[in-house]
């Protein structure tokens, strides 16, 4: 089980990043819960200064702009 | 149960090759189009019954060359810009502002300013971001006025509908009103005018490993820069192609050159109070900028017009009051508003 955080304070960048992991983990069957952190104070908090950020399992992985869908596999792999 | 991660490890990249190329053949294309622009929109204007020298057939005219000139000029400048600014992010500039002081630190963030990616959604985050990792807050406004205002996307219209010397002109004066004004800003200590959550805030600076970009993904980076960007400016850049052409069909140029002309010494704060409230961005204003200067306007009113509208908008405030005190917004207006004039003034008694 993945606890994957998008950051983002609900901008277009931030729904398409949303909907990426989620189709990637489905495709992978990893089952992930996806949390959407629109508080900039708890944005903030991770140390980004550019939205989307991508957290998975508590560890900042991705921040500003769409990420790689290769990477976002990486990221669901890794344990 | 994953698989062994030796398969994404080591990004394959077939075809960066073909990226580079395909790339190339497109700048061609690009060139070939560019060069027929002119004998397009005569054409085209030529077939539609409008009467040659009337006001309809000099709007028109406008319109005709500059829609599609605009949209290539854009294309090309957003797509240069997406492979640029994949060499900058927004914690990078951060890290390289943190340490620094004001002055120094304010002439660098002015500067970083014009390439690293942002857009008034990005403003609030950004914003927290720099303060909470210590960038002096008269640093961050440097960086938060020279953003939205010193752009390739002025830049590049400006040199393709104007010129390279306004270009750079305008390059220049917009780096020197951004570093002014966060400078002053910094002086005058308002650290206490923040909203108290984000004083509060201190945050360590994200350790993203950074992720290693082929060349292809830099292409990549630019074309999803010119989707997206053309894509959320389109209807802004047809509805200042169509207040130029009207400008350009329309005003008697002996009234615009008594309005915005040099003569007028009241012309400048007027154009700026005009403009402050009023929301548009680089690829939007430049074609009123391109056709008023056609109708005699003065070059430093047209500048504080353009630096005054694409500088201070309205979304931006808003999102920007629940970070700021509204003391702060007002200063922060204020100082930047009073810089726009200042470079008003100088041109028009310069040149």
């Amino acid at each position: 089980m993945k606890d994957v955080k998008v950051l983002g304070s609900g901008c277009s960048r931030c729904i398409a990043t949303a909907e990426m992991v989620e189709a990637e983990a489905r495709a992978l069957g990893v089952s992930v819960t996806i949390e959407k952190v629109t508080d900039y104070a708890a944005i903030a908090a991770y140390g980004v200064a550019s939205t989307p950020g991508l957290v998975v399992d508590g560890k900042l992985v991705h921040a500003g702009g769409l990420p790689k869908p290769e990477n976002v596999r990486t990221w669901l792999k890794e344990i | 149960m994953s698989a062994p991660p030796a398969a994404y490890a080591q990004p394959s990249q077939p075809g960066a090759a073909l990226w580079i190329g395909a790339t190339v053949a497109a700048l061609a294309l690009w060139v070939a189009l560019y060069s027929q622009l002119e004998p397009f929109s005569i054409w085209f204007v030529g077939n539609l019954p409008v009467s040659p020298g009337s006001h309809l057939h000099e709007a028109l005219s406008f319109f005709a060359l500059d829609t599609p000139k605009v949209l290539l000029l854009l294309t090309i400048v957003v797509f240069g810009m997406g492979v640029v600014r994949s060499f900058f992010s927004a914690e990078r500039t951060r890290a390289m502002l943190a340490g620094r002081h004001e002055g120094a630190g304010n002439v660098a963030a002015a500067a970083l300013g014009v390439v690293t990616p942002f857009c008034s959604c990005s403003a609030v985050p950004m914003f927290i971001g720099f303060v909470s990792a210590g960038v002096p807050l008269g640093v961050t406004f440097s960086f938060l006025v020279s953003a939205p205002m010193v752009n390739e996307i002025a830049l590049g219209l400006l040199f393709g509908l104007v010129g390279w010397k306004v270009a750079m002109i305008y390059l220049g004066f917009g780096l020197v009103v951004a570093i002014v004004s966060g400078w002053v800003i910094g002086q005058l200590h308002l650290e206490g005018w923040l909203e108290p959550w984000v004083r509060n805030l201190r945050t360590a600076p994200a350790d993203l490993t950074t992720q290693r970009q082929t060349p292809a993904d830099r292409i990549k980076a630019g074309l999803d820069a010119m989707r997206d960007i053309v894509g959320r400016v389109w209807l802004w850049m047809i509805l200042g192609i169509g207040t130029g052409a009207f400008i350009h069909g329309y005003v008697p140029t002996e009234l615009l050159a008594s309005i915005m002309g040099r003569g007028a010494w009241w012309s400048v704060p007027a154009v700026v109070l005009i403009a402050v409230p009023i929301y548009s961005n680089a690829a939007g204003i430049i074609p009123v900028v391109e056709a008023l200067l056609g109708k005699g306007a003065a070059l430093g009113t047209v500048l504080a017009f353009m630096m005054a509208v694409t500088a201070i908008s309205a979304p931006e405030t808003i999102l920007l009051r629940r970070v700021l005190s509204t003391r702060l917004i007002a200063v922060f207006i204020g100082v930047v508003t009073v810089g726009i004039l200042a470079v008003g003034y100088l041109f028009n008694a310069l040149i």
